[in-house]
């Protein structure tokens, strides 16, 4: 059903845990559809200095949560933004078709985080 | 992690064939392969192998009659039969249809597509063990009702029905009790005669038989419209010819449940009892799904709060165990299982769960293995997850 990558990052997820004084926190999900996500982003001279991610779902959704936190790791914030769902996935070698729109919500969480980031830049969180 | 050691406890999803079920059938597939409807030997040989297979099914559920069993390709053939072919028949007396929301998707589509022809269907509640609602029963049987359908047991919580009580009651209004079976036979003692079912769906694989065989026992003088239209096998109701092996396998499946059920039975409720209690004594926010004791001998379903049933079945599988979850992810469907959902859990604690269901083959150190390496599974997920409430992170 899954990949060998995809097993891989749900084995030994990457960038796992809370940073407790994030520039930007980004959720998204809820625990009622079954995948719930939070990534958390501290930004150093415009880029992602540090990434970690608090997943609750299924293989895809941890997998995928990890693997974002990978791909955005000391990218600008512009080059950031500009990672898409589709990126992950293909990143993972693919992901189940009934996966794709439900637990393939970690680029979501990735881009709101950093909006998170800029609507609070400058103050004190 | 070496995967050597397999352990399987999904045994309501699938189950091995008995050895003695595969000697069985193979001579009916090497020498004696007639087509039980030709008058030379061959055939005759292969007429009495089916008639044997009937007795012997219809012994293990007390049946009237031999005739009585009528042979499908499985539980989703018998339940369609069942539910559109007394309906159909007995339109003239009624068009109201009973069933619980806690049945098989073979029940409930059918009685769902019969709504599309005119037939009312009436899906009662049942409480937070699985339980039908023996009120509403009453409350809603009328003299325009003309079938209920209830389910011995439910695979996923394995609550077991009590089926008596509820065919008095609907014996009383005079509709036809049927009783989806599957999953229930050869697990426990099923007397449709004692306990007053006018139809009954069996499957074959769930008494380690061969997939793709079931029955419909149909109380004599219980009037239904065939499902298949052709040359007039079994009795008219249900054409083709019969599946030989598989209905000799069958029968040697059933015979077999018989012998073995009191002892088989009895192991595997102490089995599952060890179990469940492992599976919860040793993690916090971990509760039963189902009934502690009216539940079916092998089966053992729990859910954990703030993780997600699939993560769960991965970390198990890599593990080496095979289990089931009702969790959405599994599904095609997305939505978290109804009958989880029936008995009142919310989609997020639907979403926690996870079934174990034993066989035969599984051993007490397979169940002190699955016990021994939940918590970590567990631990393992809720701290990745963000629902997760600081107190349970030590």
């Amino acid at each position: 059903m899954y990949s060998e990558k995809v097993m891989d990052h749900f084995r030994n997820p990457r960038n796992m845990g809370e940073i407790p004084e994030a520039d930007g926190i980004g959720t998204v999900g809820n625990p009622v559809c079954g995948d719930m996500m939070t990534v958390y982003i501290k930004v150093k001279d415009n880029r992602i200095d540090d990434i970690k991610f608090k997943t609750f779902g299924c293989g895809a959704a941890i997998a995928t949560s990890s693997m974002v936190t990978e791909l955005a790791k000391g990218k600008t914030l512009e080059e950031a933004e500009k990672i898409g769902r589709s990126d992950v996935a293909d990143s993972l070698g693919g992901l189940p078709k009934v996966k794709m729109h439900c637990s393939n919500l970690a680029a979501d969480a990735l881009h709101a985080a950093i909006e998170d980031y800029e609507k609070h830049k400058g103050t004190k969180r | 992690m070496s995967k050597t050691k397999r352990i399987y406890m999904d045994h309501t999803a699938g189950k091995p064939v008995d050895p003695h079920v595969m000697e069985a059938m193979m001579l009916y597939m090497k020498s004696l392969y007639g087509n039980p409807s030709s008058v030379h030997s061959f055939g005759q040989e292969a007429r009495q192998a089916i008639e044997e297979a009937r007795t012997k099914i219809a012994e293990l559920i007390n049946a009237e009659r031999k005739e009585s069993i009528i042979f499908t390709s499985g539980a989703t053939e018998s339940n369609n039969m069942a539910i559109k072919g007394v309906t159909y028949r007995n339109k003239d007396r009624g068009t109201h249809i009973i069933t619980s929301s806690i049945e098989h998707m073979s029940v409930l589509n059918p009685c769902k597509f019969l709504m599309t022809k005119g037939f009312k269907v009436t899906f009662l509640p049942v409480d937070q063990y699985g339980f039908v609602n023996l009120r509403s029963l009453e409350k809603e049987l009328t003299s325009e009702t003309i079938l209920v359908s209830i389910m011995y047991a439910n695979g996923e919580i394995g609550t077991i029905q009590p089926v008596k009580k509820i065919s008095q009651i609907v014996h009383g209004k005079n509709a036809y009790l049927h009783v989806d079976a599957a999953t229930a036979n050869g697990q426990v003692p099923i007397d449709v005669d004692n306990e007053g079912i006018d139809l009954l769906t069996i499957s074959s694989n769930d008494m380690y038989g061969p997939k793709g065989v079931g029955a419909l026992y149909i109380r004599k003088g219980t009037r239904l419209k065939p499902s298949i239209h052709g040359g007039g096998q079994e009795r008219g109701l249900r054409s083709g010819t019969e599946n030989l092996p598989g209905i000799v396998g069958f029968g040697k499946a059933a015979e077999i449940a018989k012998k073995e059920m009191p002892t088989e039975s009895g192991r595997l409720k102490t089995l599952r009892d060890k179990l469940i209690k492992g599976l919860l004594d040793n993690i916090p926010r971990s509760f039963l799904n189902g009934h502690p004791t009216k539940r079916l001998p092998n089966n053992a379903a729990v859910r954990y709060s703030f993780i997600e049933g699939e993560s769960i079945l991965l970390d198990l599988d890599l593990k080496g165990v095979a289990a089931s979850s009702g969790s959405a992810c599994t599904a095609k469907t997305l939505e978290p299982s109804h009958a989880l959902r029936a008995i009142g859990l919310k989609h997020e604690e639907a979403h926690g769960s996870l079934l174990f269901t034993l066989g035969k083959q599984n051993t007490e150190g397979e169940v002190d293995y699955a016990i021994r390496i939940m918590p970590d599974i567990v631990k393992r997920l809720r701290e990745m997850s963000p629902l997760t409430p600081k107190e349970l992170k030590e």
